[in-house]
């Protein structure tokens, strides 16, 4: 069979298509900067600014590797990674900016609906990278050329194949509830965590608060990041994932760890994590030039290969043998709805899980 | 002629000792006065600044609320309790007997100490996770048992956590007293035809008991107002403390009126407890100090000597040992709760913190700073204080002695609280800086350096000072050439004390960092979040060697019951 690239198509078929024309595409497009490309020029202007600060939710092993990748193209430009759980980090921006600190140059939530809160404010900087003016659908930019795109993933469930046999293994989220998963799952929290949170709000509207109640009498263990249950399911603390980065579990998969995805049959939550500059940057020229630098082919497929991540990209393809995205059934992304109801699933989780 | 003019020399010279006394004095009082202030007035009015008392009832009316209250109050009973019934027997066989290795059981008491709350909780998480807990596998695998033997994710194994690292607090007050305990009055029962358990009930017992209180007092206040702990093993068992609930009430949007009104309660009752302890002891505490009297004579103990050791040791398992080599193993294994082996072990985790993790660097140069900066900070300040109110200088100095022992009733998470209401708006912007962390850690560990110093002062008599001024010096000068020396190693001692101090601080810091002003404690918490567990053991013994560096650095260890730094945060 021929081996296909993730190609828009791919991404409609997959359905994960972020609600278009609602987020993303507004009226006023013909705002959007004219799109630039990695040029000597910018390169110089950044190194001259020697620095970057770079607030991200990715997991840390991975993100620190794709800094240095930055790093090892652009000598003289050090990237500091400011890792939190994008709740987390917005909490901070917002205390930060409020405060008048403005330490952030460039952002990347895995929680889409963080922009538009930030557009609203208009704390971010128009920056157009030539590859994603070229190469990236009209539903994964933002049309006045404030932010992109510039990964995608899956929160799914997971087990350790030390502690459950592959038949035992459940299938959908509805087998969570079965009482022999009790005290045997762990799941992050969407107060901390944007995949989290993004992965709850998809889960609530498709199979509703009532299963949130039921999985909180399971006596969940009860992590925060949405990196940290791979980690738990496997050093064996869990047997199960309730939910959690699916990259996460490839990897350590790949890695050779006693733990394998599983897609459920409802569908499996997918996030995008949108990068876009703050207008405040104290590093603009670096930031745009990690900007342009991280959406381009090259690193976009760099960044699929080593973090199992998926890239809207046109030209990027899948590494051989890792699942394709268009081969799983996944829930449809929404970052409004997300944002119109931030505040009720923090509020009715907290409840629900007593944490 | 002659005379007249010696006579008036010293006073032609300007002495500012009054000028800078006063100055201290109001810098202590914005140092602890604003921040309280910023928080009363936000826990008594709405967003709009209207006076209102909403916000005590929407905590007061809410089981979300009222639970955590009465499982810290259960923590903090528990905790403070097993603390004496550990630290009292262990204080007085290293004291008091002639149990062998006295000195390594010290030293070990203080690598507790300096082991930061945080870490330990996160080494137990290796060592005790219900499943991948290196105890738990290797109970299972010599019993074939199912069921864990212990599950740290429990209040249970919250409180054993915390009792861990409270203890040395209970132990240091009571070897003290024990220490400082005139031989005569037990020799005395005994010559009286006192039996050894006689003596001790009516003689060695009564005596040490303010001491086993005054414990047990900080015991509870510590175990009441730790963050770290709670924060890594209550939340993944599904339930919160007082601290933790303060801190989520910051999340977005954040609610800062409650989160004031909900550290009002702590601060009261620490308040309550201060003065209950007073209204209990009175003065008895000091009754034992005076006078010479012979060193104690250690009482013999025979066979039960190495039992006694044995005793000693196997609690020490559990601060010490079994967590320092859970995170040794962690740092050098590809998986952090898989033990170990010659052809397994990696420095994978060792090159990840120091070349990949960029916030290493920045976090280790910011918490050198600060500790560094508080604790010079920290002393001088401390040091004035007690000079002050020992010496009694200036009219108000009962108030700048309860100023500098106020904080005490502070818990680190009410502070950042009110640091950071007071310190985001004008006349004083410093959110954002290290100075704010500057300010939150020396009002955290003025109490106890004031408390040192003001016990090295009353050792020092003021006549060696009055004699320095008949010869012509100002106060300043007598103070530097005469009583600086003479106070040189309790100066140290508290020095050392308020660098661990800032080490083991992260309920302020948590409130109060931003992404450039990290520190080591915020970032191991940071990646307990994202459960990276094998940097979090890098980091954290990178940190205890920091530790240990410098206070060998600046001088030996302050060995416990060796004089003035012996006294830990006490009230």
């Amino acid at each position: 069979m021929k081996r296909r690239k993730l190609s828009r198509r791919d991404i409609l078929q997959g359905s994960i298509a972020l609600a278009a024309g609602t987020v993303f595409a507004s009226p006023a497009r013909a705002q959007a900067p004219e799109p630039v490309a990695v040029t000597p020029a910018l390169v110089e202007a950044a190194k001259k600014e020697g620095k970057l600060i770079f607030y991200s939710s990715i997991d840390l092993p991975v993100g620190e590797k794709l800094g240095k990748a930055f790093e090892a193209a652009f000598p003289g430009i050090t990237i500091q990674i400011e890792r939190s759980g994008s709740e987390r980090l917005f909490q901070r921006i917002d205390q930060e900016f409020a405060s008048n600190i403005r330490a952030a140059d460039i952002i990347n939530s895995s929680d889409a609906s963080h922009f538009i809160s930030w557009k609203k404010n208009g704390w971010l900087m128009p920056f157009v990278p030539e590859d994603v003016a070229k190469h990236f659908p009209e539903n994964y930019r933002d049309p006045d050329g404030l932010f992109a795109t510039s990964r995608v993933w899956l929160s799914s469930i997971a087990y350790n194949t030390n502690l459950v046999k592959p038949e035992d293994a459940p299938k959908s989220f509805a087998d969570l509830l079965d009482p022999r998963w009790a005290g045997k799952m762990v799941k992050g929290h969407p107060a901390y965590s944007g995949t989290i949170m993004t992965a709850t709000f998809q889960m609530v509207r498709e199979l509703g608060w009532e299963y949130m109640e039921k999985l909180a009498k399971q006596r969940v263990m009860q992590v925060q990041s949405s990196t940290d249950p791979p980690k738990k399911l496997s050093l064996g603390e869990r047997a199960v994932m309730a939910d959690g980065n699916e990259y996460g579990i490839v990897l350590l998969k790949e890695a050779g760890q006693p733990v394998e995805p599983v897609y459920p049959t409802e569908g499996t939550p997918t996030i995008s994590g949108p990068t876009g500059i703050f207008k405040t940057a104290p590093h603009p020229n670096a930031a745009k030039l990690f900007q342009a630098w991280l959406h381009t082919r090259e690193t976009q497929q760099f960044f699929v290969d080593f973090t199992a991540q998926y890239s809207i990209h046109a030209q990027v393809q899948s590494k051989p043998g890792r699942r394709k995205i268009s081969d799983i059934k996944l829930m449809k992304e929404d970052a409004e709805g997300v944002e119109k109801m931030t505040e009720e699933i923090k509020t009715r989780y907290a409840r629900l899980f007593r944490v | 002629m002659t005379t007249v003019t010696t006579a008036d020399t010293p006073k032609r010279r300007l002495d500012l000792t009054r000028p800078v006394l006063w100055l201290f004095a109001a810098f202590m009082i914005v140092l602890i006065v604003l921040p309280l202030s910023w928080l009363v007035v936000f826990a008594f009015t709405d967003k709009a600044r209207r006076p209102t008392l909403q916000n005590f009832v929407t905590l007061f009316t809410d089981p979300a609320f009222l639970d955590p209250l009465m499982t810290t109050a259960i923590i903090a009973t528990t905790s403070a309790t097993i603390c004496c019934l550990v630290a009292a027997p262990i204080g007085w066989l290293v004291s008091r007997t002639d149990m062998p290795g006295r000195q390594i059981i010290r030293a070990l008491v203080t690598a507790s100490f300096v082991t930061p709350p945080f870490l330990g909780a996160v080494a137990w998480e290796l060592l005790a996770a219900p499943n991948s807990g290196m105890l738990n596998q290797l109970y299972r695998y010599l019993t074939g048992a199912e069921d864990p033997l212990f599950d740290i994710y429990s209040l249970t194994g919250l409180i054993f956590v915390i009792s861990c690292y409270t203890f040395p607090f209970v132990f240091v007050l009571v070897a003290n007293a024990l220490d400082n305990m005139p031989g005569e009055l037990e020799d005395a029962s005994a010559i009286l035809g006192g039996k050894a358990w006689t003596t001790a009930r009516r003689v060695t017992i009564p005596l040490a008991l303010p001491a086993l209180v005054a414990g047990a007092l900080i015991a509870f206040l510590q175990a009441m107002t730790l963050f770290g702990s709670p924060a890594i093993l209550a939340l993944p068992a599904g339930f919160h403390t007082m601290t933790t609930k303060i801190w989520s009430l910051f999340q977005y949007p954040p609610k800062l009126e409650l989160a004031a009104a909900a550290a009002v309660p702590l601060l009261l009752l620490t308040i309550l407890l201060l003065q209950g302890q007073k209204f209990l002891l009175g003065r008895r505490g000091f009754s034992v100090v005076g006078g010479k009297y012979g060193a104690p004579r250690p009482i013999e103990m025979g066979g039960w000597r190495w039992a006694a050791l044995a005793f000693c040791l196997l609690v020490l398992l559990n601060p010490v040992f079994l967590p320092y080599f859970a995170l040794l193993n962690a740092a050098f294994s590809p998986n952090a709760t898989t033990l170990v082996t010659p052809s397994t072990a990696t420095l994978h985790n060792v090159v990840f913190v120091f070349t990949e993790l960029s916030s290493t660097q920045l976090a280790l140069k910011n918490t050198v700073i600060l500790g560094a900066s508080t604790a010079t900070v920290g002393t001088i300040l401390a040091l004035v204080v007690a000079y002050v109110t020992t010496r009694r200088v200036i009219a108000s100095h009962r108030l700048l002695g309860f100023l500098a022992t106020a904080p005490v009733a502070v818990p680190g998470i009410v502070l950042g609280v009110g640091l950071f209401l007071s310190y985001t708006r004008p006349p004083f912007v410093l959110y954002g800086t290290l100075w704010i962390l500057l300010l939150a850690f020396l009002t955290i560990n003025l109490p106890s350096a004031y408390q040192q110093l003001q016990a090295a002062f009353a050792t020092i008599h003021p006549e060696l000072e009055d004699a320095s001024r008949i010869l012509g010096a100002t106060r300043l000068q007598a103070l530097r050439q005469i009583t600086a020396p003479l106070l040189r190693t309790g100066v140290i001692a508290t020095w050392c004390f308020i660098f661990i101090g800032v080490m083991r601080e992260l309920s302020a810091a948590i409130v109060l960092f931003t992404s450039q002003t990290k520190v080591l404690s915020v970032l191991i918490y940071d990646l307990n979040e994202s459960g990276d567990l094998a940097a979090i053991a890098v980091l954290g013994i990178a940190m205890l060697v920091i530790t240990f560096t410098v206070v060998l650095a600046v001088n030996r260890i302050p060995m416990f019951g060796g004089g003035a730094g012996a006294r830990l945060r006490n009230s």
